[in-house]
């Protein structure tokens, strides 16, 4: 069994790995790059917990080959605050605690920025059918949508 | 003397008398005056107990003082999650 | 000077306690910085995987090893036999069958063997070269089935001296709760309803899996990292599987996805640790979503008969339980304490529960918030409903009616001090969702629910910084902002800023034994530590402000963050405030602390009462909760924020519980349902917000008046639920999950 070599970028970052055929993507990212940030919760894309975007898209990251990934662009937890700066819903679901264990936080972030990119005013049904993908067992959801909402006022409001 | 109630399967220990009468006047003396009249309740005792004075639960305390005239209840070990 | 050690309660006005400030772990949580259990690793570790029985039931002949340990990359394998101490306590004699079978594999996924190796794949290639023998056994996993004649029998000779002759050896014990005479109570009813009710095991589903590396040296010392609920638990345990000193093992817990009761024992950490001990190398092991399934802790399953009378005008005039519970493969399921709280509410002459441990081939069972409860209010609550309906009762009023209040004599034998009950029926009485219109197929339901808290070992030191800022060290993960709590309780003492305060969860090298998180015993328990920790600084520095003053250590008091001169004869000294006091420690005596290592008790009982709206679709038997209330007794919420976000999340799982989610086995005692898709919990899709209200009413063995909050939230729902989809329906529904194809059933049956 020999390693594929891949080509792509990580939040804006080249970058380039070896992984087996089997790795997936949630793999890669973890054990060979150590961006443990990205979670798995169930390894079969239910949860949610692993959520990444891939050029833009979001996806499931165990649902991804490593080696699907060539040539394209990675979004991941890691690269969602600019710097010290963090993103309106990083800085939201602090301040709603729309966290508690914060397992499912990373991955309902993702989800979330790309919930806002494609819908920049969604209501709070639109926003739960997007997140239903991404299971949280803490917090009921119930702070979870106010914080997008919330954030997605205050981004519109800034635009 | 302490009155003590005994519930649950501790009855099944102290030949299913449910209220008891110790001298005590702390939770030790009360569980080594229990398991000095009931040898059969002292394997109980040593999993763990707790015990209500006048409406509060205690686990450990040795030396919480007990009154003659205060409600004592005997219960297993208590644990959550 | 005020900083006895009295719990006496303070009710002055406090400046943080009650407010809402960011946690301190916050920017690590989501920005993926924060380390949980899998995201640990260690130069050379290897990778460990577990090889589980697909049998729910057999004996085990023989075990080969061999050609597994000759594939090049495994560095061990290890089965039963590589654990050489015999434990004497018959509790971790279990906990060490559960981790590892003997005998016997007693349910499906239950650990044969497992190994270490180089990758996961060379791992997972070893598993398959294990060869095991096994004499495939009948099987029983359903709690009624376990106790007939005939059932295959799992252990012989455990049953204890509770358990009456003849019955099934299925059975492990028996427990008895209650007062009066029931016959005698039921004779003076106008009616009497008597309804069986059946629930199905749930998991706590927490959303990261177990994790755990550990690495082991020659000279018997170890290291762990882990998600836990309680590291000095998991110290212990190990140690006492493994015979080794509890100093020679350091646990250290990692930041951890969620347990609600689920990760208060171990499954990994003793095979990782002898995996490492046999390779000498550190062996890291998490398991995958169907492993967590198959082979961690559900909670038990339950068959319950309930019957109460009443009289016309609402007053109970006798109650009775029986309920039965499995909890998997080895005796302990949650019986006793769902045998204690079903009735807890209620203010009862003449009561009546028993309960029956059962045995059978499911995963041992573990804690799952407020262990036992929900099913037993389940029973008891949906009856109390059927009653007050059929009389044309208000279903608050009967409860308030018969509501525990202090000075009740309780179902299962105290006296209660002064609780929360009928505040929240009243609350709820008073809330615009009482009195709000019902849609079309909707119906609505209240249930009442009482959990027990616990406090227990627990351990906080407190240091002074020279800066004069302060760190809290303390032994109990932080499984929902607990660290928020604790850091603005020290700085209410302190008089500082909460951004001066700084709360650290240590390893178990660093402090004496503290119980794990559970029983909702943290706010209550540590907080309450830390308080006399930071009053034990407070004390300190009085004494060095007053020998800096050259005055008697009465003549100071501590007021507002600074120590002041007090009475007549103490001089006119300005003020010393922390800070400046801390920055002369060394010259004063030196560096300035204060600890607290107590045993706490005094934890306050909890009641809460939930409202519930569903919306129920005729023609297919699903349920929509549309409207979700949650009045519960805090004693004090410290941080408002997280008492609600508890209130919230546990209502959510208590839902999930009612309507989704269940374990289903087949006749091969196989599980058919080992993932979220199958196993469904509820999604953000599935809810309409979950209002709360919170009642605050003081827990006197606690200095700010804290209680648990945790668990009692997940009492009340299976209740609610039902009372709301069986007046939605206009059925009673007595079996959960009330999944679709269930209430389409039922709705079908009775037109």
């Amino acid at each position: 069994m020999s390693n594929i070599h891949v080509t792509t970028s990580v939040n804006g970052d080249p970058v380039e790995f070896l992984c087996g055929s089997q790795d997936t993507l949630l793999d890669v990212l973890r054990d060979r790059l150590g961006m443990t940030g990205t979670k798995e919760g169930c390894g079969t894309g239910d949860c949610g917990a692993c959520s990444v975007t891939v050029n833009g898209r979001l996806i499931c990251s165990c649902l991804m080959l490593g080696a699907e990934a060539e040539g394209s662009e990675i979004g991941t937890i890691e690269g969602m605050a600019d710097g010290d700066a963090l993103h309106p819903l990083q800085r939201k679901f602090i301040e709603h605690a729309a966290l508690q264990c914060g397992i499912c936080t990373p991955g309902i972030l993702v989800a979330s920025k790309s919930l806002l990119e494609s819908n920049p005013e969604p209501t709070e049904e639109e926003t739960r059918y997007w997140l239903a993908g991404n299971l949280c067992r803490c917090t009921g959801y119930d702070k979870i949508i106010r914080a997008v909402m919330d954030a997605a006022h205050e981004m519109r409001e800034a635009s | 003397m302490v009155q003590v109630k005994i519930w649950g399967s501790l009855a099944v220990a102290t030949d299913d008398q449910t209220l008891l009468e110790v001298e005590a006047s702390t939770l030790r003396e009360l569980l080594d005056g229990l398991a000095d009249r009931y040898p059969a309740i002292e394997p109980h005792l040593k999993r763990g107990v707790s015990v209500a004075i006048d409406g509060r639960i205690y686990n450990d305390n040795w030396f919480q003082p007990i009154f003659p005239d205060s409600e004592v209840v005997l219960l297993s070990r208590l644990r959550g999650g | 000077m005020a900083l006895d050690n009295n719990p006496a309660l303070d009710t002055h006005e406090f400046r943080l306690v009650g407010t809402r400030p960011n946690r301190p772990d916050g920017i690590d949580k989501v920005t993926g910085r924060a380390r949980y259990g899998a995201d640990i690793s260690a130069p050379g570790m290897l990778t460990g995987m577990v090889l589980r029985s697909r049998h729910a039931h057999a004996r085990i002949k023989s075990i080969d090893i061999s050609a597994a340990e000759a594939i090049p990359g495994v560095h061990a394998v290890i089965t039963r036999k590589d654990f050489t101490h015999v434990p004497e306590d018959g509790d971790i004699a279990d906990i060490l069958d559960n981790c590892m079978a003997g005998e016997k594999a007693l349910y499906d996924g239950h650990a044969v063997a497992a190994v270490a190796a180089s990758s996961s794949a060379t791992a997972q290639e070893a598993l398959k070269a294990i060869i095991v023998d096994y004499e495939v056994l009948p099987n029983v996993t359903d709690v009624d089935t376990a106790i007939r004649e005939g059932a295959p029998i799992l252990h012989a000779g455990r049953s204890d001296g509770t358990v009456p002759e003849g019955a099934s050896r299925n059975i492990m014990s028996r427990v008895e709760f209650g007062h009066g005479d029931v016959e005698a109570g039921l004779a003076k009813a106008d009616r009497v309803v008597e309804r069986s009710f059946k629930t199905e095991a749930t998991h706590q589903g927490y959303i990261e899996p177990h994790a755990c590396l550990a690495q082991m040296g020659q000279d018997g010392q170890a290291d762990l990292w882990c998600c836990t609920q309680g590291h000095y638990m998991v110290r212990n345990t190990c140690a006492a599987l493994l015979g080794m000193d509890q100093g020679q093992l350091r646990v250290t817990a990692s930041e951890i996805g969620g347990g609600f009761g689920g990760k208060t024992t171990v499954f990994l950490e003793p095979l990782a640790l002898v995996l490492s001990r046999k390779s000498s190398r550190p062996v890291k092991m998490v398991m995958s979503r169907a492993e967590v399934l198959r082979a961690t802790g559900p909670t038990a399953s339950s068959s319950m008969d309930v019957r109460i009378g009443m009289t016309k005008d609402g007053r109970i005039t006798g109650a009775h339980a029986e309920l039965r519970y499995q909890g998997g493969a080895y005796p302990g399921s949650p019986v006793q304490l769902g045998a204690m709280a079903g009735f807890a509410p209620y203010d009862l002459e003449n009561v009546k529960t028993v309960g029956w441990d059962i045995v059978t081939n499911r995963p041992k069972q573990a804690a799952y918030r407020a262990p036992g409860a929900p099913m037993a209010a389940f029973g008891v609550e949906s009856v109390i409903d059927e009653l007050a309906r059929g009389f044309g009762l208000d279903p608050i009023e009967v409860r308030l009616k018969n509501a525990a209040r202090e000075g009740t004599r309780s179902s299962y034998g105290p006296t209660y001090p002064a609780i929360g009950l009928e505040a929240t029926l009243q609350a709820a009485k008073d809330h615009p969702h009482w009195s709000a219109p019902l849609g079309k197929n909707q119906g609505r339901g209240v249930a009442c629910g009482f959990w027990f808290n616990f406090g227990g070992d627990t351990c906080v030191s407190l240091n002074i910084t020279p800066d004069g800022t302060a760190t809290v060290t303390e032994g109990n993960p932080d499984i929902g902002g607990s660290r928020a709590a604790m850091s603005m309780m020290a700085a209410e003492e302190l008089g500082i800023p909460y951004e001066k305060v700084r709360t650290v969860i240590t390893d178990t090298g660093s402090l004496g034994q503290n119980e794990v998180t559970d029983g909702s015993r943290v706010t209550f328990a540590v907080g309450l530590a830390t308080i006399k920790a930071a009053r034990a600084a407070k004390k300190e520095m009085c004494k060095r402000v007053a020998k800096i003053w050259g005055i008697d250590e009465d003549a100071v008091e501590w007021r507002e963050g600074a120590v002041h001169p007090a009475g007549p004869n103490a001089g006119l000294h300005p003020p010393m405030t922390l800070a400046e006091i801390a920055a002369v420690a060394s010259n004063t005596g030196g560096p300035i602390a204060g600890h607290h290592e107590v045993t706490a008790e005094g934890a306050g009982v909890s009641f809460a009462t939930h409202m519930v709206d569903s919306e129920v679709d005729a023609d297919t038997g699903a349920v929509k909760i549309v409207r979700y209330t949650v009045f519960q007794d805090a004693g004090k919420a410290v941080h408002p924020d997280y008492v609600e976000g508890q209130l919230q999340g546990g209502a959510v799982q208590g839902i999930g519980w009612a309507l989704n989610e269940e374990y289903i086995y087949g006749e091969d005692g196989i599980l058919q349902n080992p993932g979220f898709l199958d196993y469904r919990v509820p999604v953000a899709s599935d809810l309409p917000m979950i209002d709360t209200v919170i009642l605050e009413i003081p827990n006197p063995g606690h200095p700010y008046g804290v209680r648990g909050v945790g668990e009692t939230s997940i009492v009340p729902p299976l209740a609610a639920v039902a009372n709301s989809v069986s007046a939605a329906a206009n059925v009673r529904l007595t079996d959960i999950p009330m999944s679709p194809p269930k209430v389409l059933a039922k709705i079908r049956e009775t037109v």
